[in-house]
């Protein structure tokens, strides 16, 4: 039971990561239509910048907590502008193009900022330092659930909790769930569309970076081609729960999350990945729209 | 106040309006008449700066505004009522209020104005927590013209209206523009296939035919035009 309850956790875990990717998929997704394959890389640079700022931070003996928040912070602005540079340079051009066009450009951009970290960094695996703290309160459970593993669960859940509040109560939320349901009504009710558009990317871009941080915290190491990896799956994710729909993407990520787990604690670590994608084939042949999408038809 | 001089607009290569001009006078209810494919929304689209034109220029108020971003339009003045009502359909009825003050910081006006609206259309008030994509089509007309009310705008654009509604609420709906114009002084720029109905409420009207004002006048005047009973009236 209790190796029942560890993978859960761990299950619980990885889908928060991929649930933090995810979401800016399918934001994104929802809103221009677009699938953006460089948005995995906007996790690899949130851990590199994590990486970079993280260390400078030790040197200086910044306690650990604070060296976490200034580490995440630090990846999360700096994602943010490489998202909004990726959509003004790479998509924004291209928003009138047939749609192949900005899908291309995005694969393009993903392996443009895989080479151009590569080169400015390395192609090897860096160590990354351990920022979250071991709980004393979580000792008693160390066999069910590390420190670090509820800390990925409590940020990303503060982190989701924050976003659905945004986008349901506040201004700019209405304006995007408007901008992703008619565009063209959400232009002649007064909303900067464009605008709308960039602050999708960098809200995406700022929750995968604090995806990166994690994650690199807590496996301990980091190259280059973390981000593609990541990216897949969470796209794997996005898809399954609907692309599209924010609760989806959540929704999709868990469900993922703890098909590998379970699969790697009770079958193999080697089948994880046939696991997962069976059971994506297995949900899109009955549920084609994902797990919580709309049918595209219904748009009247 | 509004003045569309000698407009030109294109879709790619095709040209869709051929030098139209128009004006609008502050208070006055407005039609544009013509067949399907005229070019009627392509005009309320150049209007709100969807489609900016290739030559001419459109004023308002005295100010140039083709060329300007939709919603510095808006900003100025100028809501649309779109053709096919355009509910964001999973916004409750509430927020696609909301959205309709997008650009309005004056959250107590707004409450006043949201309040006004639930007042003259009391369904919305009873459907207020509904998506807007499960309303009936006169109800989401009623909401489409609401939503532009409630950027208080100077003139109101509105596309076809009647498309698609039962007769009774047609009327119904008419009867409400007519006094916003007479009550609050809003002027209204109407598109309609419905020339008899849209000659009957408005002042002046222009008749559209392939892209070309092909004539205009007092609606009245229009509405005994032997061609216009023709083409438009069925008589």
């Amino acid at each position: 039971m209790e190796y029942f309850i560890e993978l859960l956790f761990s299950g619980l875990t990885r889908g928060s990561i991929y649930a933090l990717i995810a979401l800016g998929y399918t934001m994104v997704y929802g809103i221009i239509g677009l699938i953006n394959f460089a948005h995995g890389e906007m996790y690899m640079i949130g851990a590199f910048t994590g990486l970079i700022v993280a260390e400078i931070l030790l040197i200086y003996q910044f306690p650990l907590p604070a060296v976490f928040v200034l580490t995440a912070l630090a990846a999360v602005i700096w994602s943010s502008a490489y998202g909004f540079t990726v959509e003004r340079i790479a998509y924004r051009p291209l928003r009138k193009a047939p749609r192949l066009a900005p899908l291309i450009s995005a694969i393009g951009m993903s392996i443009f900022l895989q080479n151009y970290v590569q080169l400015v960094q390395t192609a090897d695996f860096l160590p990354f330092p351990s920022l979250i703290p071991e709980f004393a309160f979580l000792e008693p459970y160390a066999g069910i659930i590390g420190s670090t593993d509820a800390a990925i669960l409590v940020v990303s859940l503060i982190a989701m909790l924050l976003l659905s509040v945004m986008v349901k109560w506040t201004r700019i939320g209405k304006a995007m769930r408007a901008t992703a349901q008619d565009q063209k009504m959400a232009l002649l009710v007064g909303v900067n569309v464009d605008r709308i558009i960039s602050f999708t990317f960098i809200l995406g871009s700022g929750l995968a970076a604090i995806g990166g941080v994690l994650i690199a915290s807590h496996v301990g190491q980091i190259n280059v081609f973390i981000g593609f990896i990541a990216g897949i799956k969470a796209f794997t994710a996005a898809v399954l729960g609907g692309i599209g729909s924010i609760p989806g993407a959540v929704l999709g990520s868990y469900v993922l999350g703890l098909t590998e787990s379970l699969t790697t604690g009770y079958v193999s670590s080697d089948y994880e990945d046939v696991f997962a994608f069976a059971l994506l084939v297995l949900i899109l042949i009955f549920r084609p729209s994902g797990l919580l999408g709309k049918a595209s038809v219904d748009k009247v | 106040m509004l003045e569309l001089q000698n407009i030109d607009v294109f879709y790619g290569n095709i040209q869709a309006l051929h030098d139209i001009s128009i004006t609008i006078r502050q208070g006055e209810i407005v039609t544009l008449i013509g067949a399907n494919g005229a070019g009627k929304s392509t005009t309320l689209m150049t209007i709100s700066g969807i489609l900016p034109p290739r030559h001419g220029r459109v004023i308002f108020l005295n100010q140039q505004i083709s060329g300007l971003m939709p919603d510095r339009i808006v900003q100025l003045g100028i809501s649309q009522v779109p053709e096919g009502r355009h509910i964001f359909p999973a916004l409750t009825v509430s927020e696609n209020l909301d959205l309709g003050a997008f650009l309005r910081r004056d959250h107590a006006a707004i409450a006043d104005d949201k309040a006004w609206l639930y007042g003259l259309f009391p369904i919305l008030e009873k459907r207020r927590q509904q998506p807007g994509g499960t309303l009936s089509g006169g109800e989401q007309q009623m909401l489409a013209i609401a939503r532009a009310l409630m950027a208080r705008p100077k003139l109101l654009l509105l596309d076809e209206p009647s498309m698609g509604l039962a007769p009774l609420i047609t009327k119904q709906i008419f009867e409400i523009l007519l006094k916003l114009n007479k009550e609050h002084q809003t002027t209204i720029f109407l598109v309609e296939q419905n020339a008899n109905l849209a000659l009957r409420i408005a002042h002046r009207a222009y008749v559209l035919e392939n892209g070309r004002v092909v004539l205009q006048g007092d609606a009245a005047v229009l509405r005994d035009n032997p061609v216009v009973q023709k083409a438009y009236l069925g008589m």
